[in-house]
């Protein structure tokens, strides 16, 4: 070791206050990367594992009903691999300890069959045998939502006559990894929906499916077109009841995961990048200023006859020492916080490994991205050292120069000496005024996207479910009724006001788009859906004509006054040409609108509903759940409130730690930026705060000088953080709207005052450490040494 | 008629400095830096205090102003026990009586000379007026001039101003034209003897230029933390005649 490395550790011991807090800084910035850009690695390819392993196919399709046959002329379209055909019901359960209604997708398997398309990991249990028709393998969100475990028997309503099926295993599906019903809900409701796989054998004979299938899934050969396989499959299907072939991008587990794994990736990137920004101007600052108070011992080593190379690298090794510091703390943390992440997205996807191995190419690059934020922030003041000439060195740093600027022009006697000083120093070294408010700004920014972001899901939540859907229960009947039914409907037991609805699949098509959706029918001036949109304004439905989403407007390429082809997907499939006589910015899904009677007439049908929105009296709820499960033409019953609480729970446990998280990184940089801001300070000024001392100024008073500096800065950054928040908060709302759901943009006050409140805790913290500093201040040095 | 008058009021005596010790660690070895010290000071006095580095001048000067406490032994000024007060204590002592002058006159960079009086006014219980006390030092031209505008002998004589305003009963100079050249330093002591002579502030100079002693009352000689010597000057000198 030279004496050079020496001086470099004793350098880095005597300002290690600082030096911390750059180092706490960059692994905020590392670990976040570390984590996120591991997890978003392992996800994508436990993901690709899984399918792989567990033969995700390629193309879902539905239909009515088709002989087995029609099964065997789609393999043989050209670039398919492999085809399983299947019976697909959803049916009414009642589970046990549940007082609601649930729904269950059976699924019919062959119980000899393993390896096939969408093979089953088998979590616990056993597959069923072939004979017992009434043994079931449940999906193990749904199994443990319920605290289900093999043994445990649950009762369904199977083609109207009740059946007791037993549990005899609990296993995974790649299909669904994300666990909901359909496009028309939102979030995975695990206690009130499953997916329950049963011997093919039993379903096709309790649903009169003998030799027929319902739902057929398709891998593909390597290189085949799917777009063409889709094409041929329609054409061969429509006849059986078809709603049309899709591909995975269109299948609902999968598309939710993809989103969700590509998030990580925009967080992967921003993320990391502020905090290492905010690092390299931590450096920047503080090696400025070491610089400048080792002048003189730069200028002797120089005169020794050290080269500007020797000098320059001397303190580009600090930096960088510093960076590496920060880079490994930050990469241990990455990897112990990936762990813990990993445990919770294994839970939250349900996939069946999910490996958190970070790849060692992302260490490497976490290295090289420090590295390059270390050197960035030291390059200036490193420069400045190489270029100091020996003799000019050996001379004291010139006395700072004040010139009368803008605070004088201000009346004298408006501001006490001591703002003064304080405003002046801020006005002599702009930059660096705005460097500190910059790092507060950022942490300001990410508290209130953070809190921005959970607003925007409340405000969802709220215009969702208390405005624009105000009943509490929707019955969905398993097949079309007439009217007559709706009235049964709303004889039942604590039903306070009913309304009835039509649900009818289409595809609706302009020029050459074409999207696949259902068409609802709806009272006109109905009370319980308001057609509430994005900014809570109510819209009402046309008398006339079709009302679409505006996201299904946008990708149609439709407007207002325009006509669209509307393909009825079920029973004699009416093709029409309809009005667009309305769009609605709407929060939730792509949908269609229509008057129920002109659906109705549409349809050629008399007075048909596909089932009933209830108001139900919560006293009476229990006895017309109990009802429902056993009302054989009800085919499903969803529960709003049941279905918000599991939204809830589900946001709380995924992005509980990852929030947590981020806002000790706020904290973090906030408190970085404020202490090494004071230090420095301190350091610069120390001189001048001890004459102070000397001539009667208190400590506290000097403190509040010193400190002053800091309380301006991060107060005058406040408001920009709330903007640059805001306008993030905006951005993402853009980016996140997707067909499935739109956020409102909403920043709650009380994101604003969280921001605030963080930031000054952070401040508080970062002024008591420098104080403490200030009390060990020499007075008494001050009268004799010059600095 | 002068020497009656100061025959019949006696100076109050404002410092009682008590065989007073000092002692300090300096890395491994224990430095003694006051040995004993007895000494009176008067009020309205000019005194001179001699010694070489080392000698201990320094550290007195220190406990006197209420920056230091002695190791052992009693300092009183007028009802204030110095040698027990605390950090509040002597902070308070200081702000109400105590001003200061340094070698490297130590004034804010970023305030303007009348400024930098005025900071002080602000804390300071009878005050005079910040430009009556630029007027003092000769300086009401340059009050709105920043110490980087100033020269050194006006940068001192700023400090001179900034620790009078607050009229304070003892104006403690350490090196006060250490780093002045002669015709400089000799304006800035016509200023402290200006100031004692008008308000009548005792006041106390360090320095090892032995020619500035010919203007004090008394001049107070220390070696090795001791007082070796107090003379009194029969007739002070006035600054122009003194040279070296």
């Amino acid at each position: 070791m030279t004496t050079l490395h020496r001086k470099l550790f004793r350098d880095l011991i005597h300002m290690r206050g600082q030096a911390f807090a750059i180092v706490l800084v960059i692994a905020c910035g590392v670990a976040s990367f570390v984590t996120m850009r591991a997890m978003y690695r392992s996800l994508l390819r436990s993901q690709a594992d899984y399918y792989a392993q567990y033969r995700f196919p390629d193309i879902f399709a539905a239909v009515k009903r088709a002989p087995e046959g029609v099964a065997k002329r789609i393999r043989e379209i050209p670039g398919v691999a492999e085809v399983k055909p299947r019976v697909v019901m959803d049916v009414m359960l009642d589970v046990p300890g549940l007082a609601e209604p649930a729904v269950g997708r059976l699924i019919s398997i062959r119980p000899g069959e393993r390896g096939g398309l969408n093979d089953l990991f088998l979590r616990r249990g056993r597959f069923m045998h072939q004979a017992a028709g009434s043994e079931v393998i449940a999906s193990e969100a749904f199994a443990k939502a319920n605290g289900l475990v093999p043994g445990n028997q649950i009762d369904a309503v199977i083609n109207g006559r009740w059946q007791r099926l037993t549990i005899v295993g609990i296993a995974l599906s790649p299909e669904y990894i994300y666990e909901i019903r359909g496009s028309g809900s939102l979030f995975p409701d695990n206690k009130r929906f499953g997916v329950l796989w049963i011997s093919a054998d039993a379903l096709t004979a309790a649903l009169n499916m003998k030799g027929a299938f319902n739902s057929i899934v398709v891998s593909l050969q390597p290189h085949a077109s799917e777009a063409a396989v889709i094409a041929q499959m329609d054409r061969i299907l429509e006849r059986y009841g078809s709603l049309g072939a899709y591909g995975r991008s269109d299948q609902i587990s999968h598309r939710f995961i993809s989103d969700e794994i590509a998030q990580n990736r925009i967080s992967a990137t921003v993320i990391p990048a502020i905090f290492l920004a905010v690092a390299a101007l931590l450096v920047h600052l503080s090696f400025s200023r070491l610089v400048n108070m080792q002048r003189s011992e730069i200028a002797v080593i120089k005169a020794f006859g050290y080269s500007n190379w020797q000098v320059g690298a001397h303190y580009v090794q600090f930096s960088v020492l510093i960076g590496m510091a920060g880079c490994l703390l930050g990469c241990v943390v990455g990897w112990y916080f990936g762990i813990r992440l990993a445990a919770i997205y294994a839970e939250f996807y349900r996939f069946p490994i999910l490996v958190y191995r970070p790849e060692l190419r992302i260490f490497l690059w976490a290295v090289l991205i420090t590295g390059s934020a270390a050197l960035a922030g030291a390059i200036a003041p490193v420069m400045r050292a190489v270029a100091l000439p020996p003799a000019e060195a050996m001379r004291p740093e010139a006395p700072p120069r004040f010139r009368s600027r803008i605070i004088d022009r201000l009346r004298p006697g408006w501001i006490s000496p001591g703002l003064r000083m304080t405003l002046r120093n801020l006005e002599r070294q702009p930059w660096r005024a705005l460097a500190s408010a910059f790092a507060i700004c950022c942490s300001v920014m990410i508290v209130v996207v953070v809190f921005g972001m959970f607003d925007a899901l409340d405000r969802m939540m709220e215009i969702q479910f208390r405005d624009a859907q105000r009943e509490d229960i929707v019955v969905t009947l398993n097949e079309v009724h007439s009217a007559r039914t709706r009235l049964e409907l709303a004889r039942l037991p604590g039903v306070i006001r009913s309304e009835p609805f039509r649900i009818v699949p289409v595809r609706l098509s302009y020029e050459h788009r074409s999207k696949k959706t259902t068409l609802l029918g709806l009272l006109r001036g109905s009370e319980m859906r308001p057609m509430i949109d994005r900014n809570g304004k109510s819209n009402a439905i046309p008398r006339s004509g079709i009302m679409i989403s505006a996201t299904l407007a946008d990708a149609l390429h439709v407007r207002p006054g325009e006509k669209l082809r509307v393909e009825v997907l079920e029973g004699s499939r009416t093709v029409r040409e309809v009005l667009v006589a309305a769009t609605v910015d709407d929060l939730l899904g792509a949908n269609a609108y229509m008057d129920l009677h002109a659906l109705n007439r549409m349809m050629q049908e008399d007075h048909s509903i596909s089932g009933a929105l209830l108001q139900v009296d919560a006293a009476k709820q229990q006895e017309l759940y109990q009802l429902l499960k056993r009302l054989p033409a009800v085919a499903a019953v969803s529960i709003k409130d049941a279905e918000v609480n599991s939204f809830k729970d589900t946001i709380d446990r995924s992005m509980g730690l990852s929030l947590g998280t981020l806002m000790i990184f706020a904290c973090i940089i906030a408190m970085g930026m404020i202490y090494n801001g004071a230090r420095i300070a301190l350091s610069e000024r120390g001189r001048e705060l001890a004459t102070l001392r000397v001539l009667g100024f208190t400590r506290n008073e000097i403190t509040a000088l010193l400190l002053g500096e800091q309380a301006i800065i991060t107060i005058a950054a406040l408001p920009f953080g709330f903007i640059a928040g805001y306008a993030i908060c905006a951005v993402m709302v853009e980016r996140m709207q997707t067909e499935l759901y739109r956020m409102p943009l909403v920043v709650y006050p009380s994101s604003y005052a969280w921001a605030v409140l963080i930031v000054l805790i952070a401040a508080a913290v970062s002024g008591l450490l420098v104080s403490r500093r200030i009390a060990k201040l020499d007075i008494v040095s001050v009268l004799k040494a010059r600095e | 008629m002068a020497s009656t008058i100061h025959a019949a009021a006696r100076p109050e005596v404002v410092f009682q400095v008590r065989s007073v010790s000092k002692t300090y660690q300096s890395g491994d070895i224990l430095v003694v830096a006051l040995r004993s010290v007895e000494l009176e000071l008067s009020a309205g006095e000019f005194v001179v205090f001699l010694g070489p580095s080392g000698s201990g001048k320094s550290t007195l000067l220190n406990i006197l102003g209420g920056l230091d406490t002695p190791t052992s032994g009693d300092v009183r000024f007028r009802d204030h026990w110095l040698s027990q007060a605390d950090d509040a204590g002597l902070t308070r002592f200081r702000r109400e009586h105590v001003g200061f002058v340094f070698q490297f006159y130590n004034l804010i960079p970023s305030l303007t000379a009348l400024e930098n009086v005025t900071l002080v006014t602000e804390i300071a219980e009878h005050p005079m007026d910040p430009q009556e006390a630029l007027r003092l030092v000769g300086l009401t031209e340059r009050q709105n001039h920043f110490p980087s505008q100033l020269s050194g002998g006006e940068q001192q004589r700023v400090a001179i101003a900034r620790a009078i305003a607050k009229n304070p009963d003892i104006l403690l100079c350490d090196e006060p034209t250490g780093a002045l050249d002669f015709p400089t330093a000799k304006l800035v002591l016509d200023v402290l003897a200006h100031i004692n002579e008008e308000l009548h502030t005792l006041v106390a100079v360090i320095t090892h230029n032995t020619a500035i002693a010919a203007m004090a009352d008394r001049v107070i000689r220390l070696r090795s933390g001791e007082i070796v010597e107090i003379t009194h000057n029969e007739r002070k000198a006035r600054t122009e005649e003194l040279v070296w």
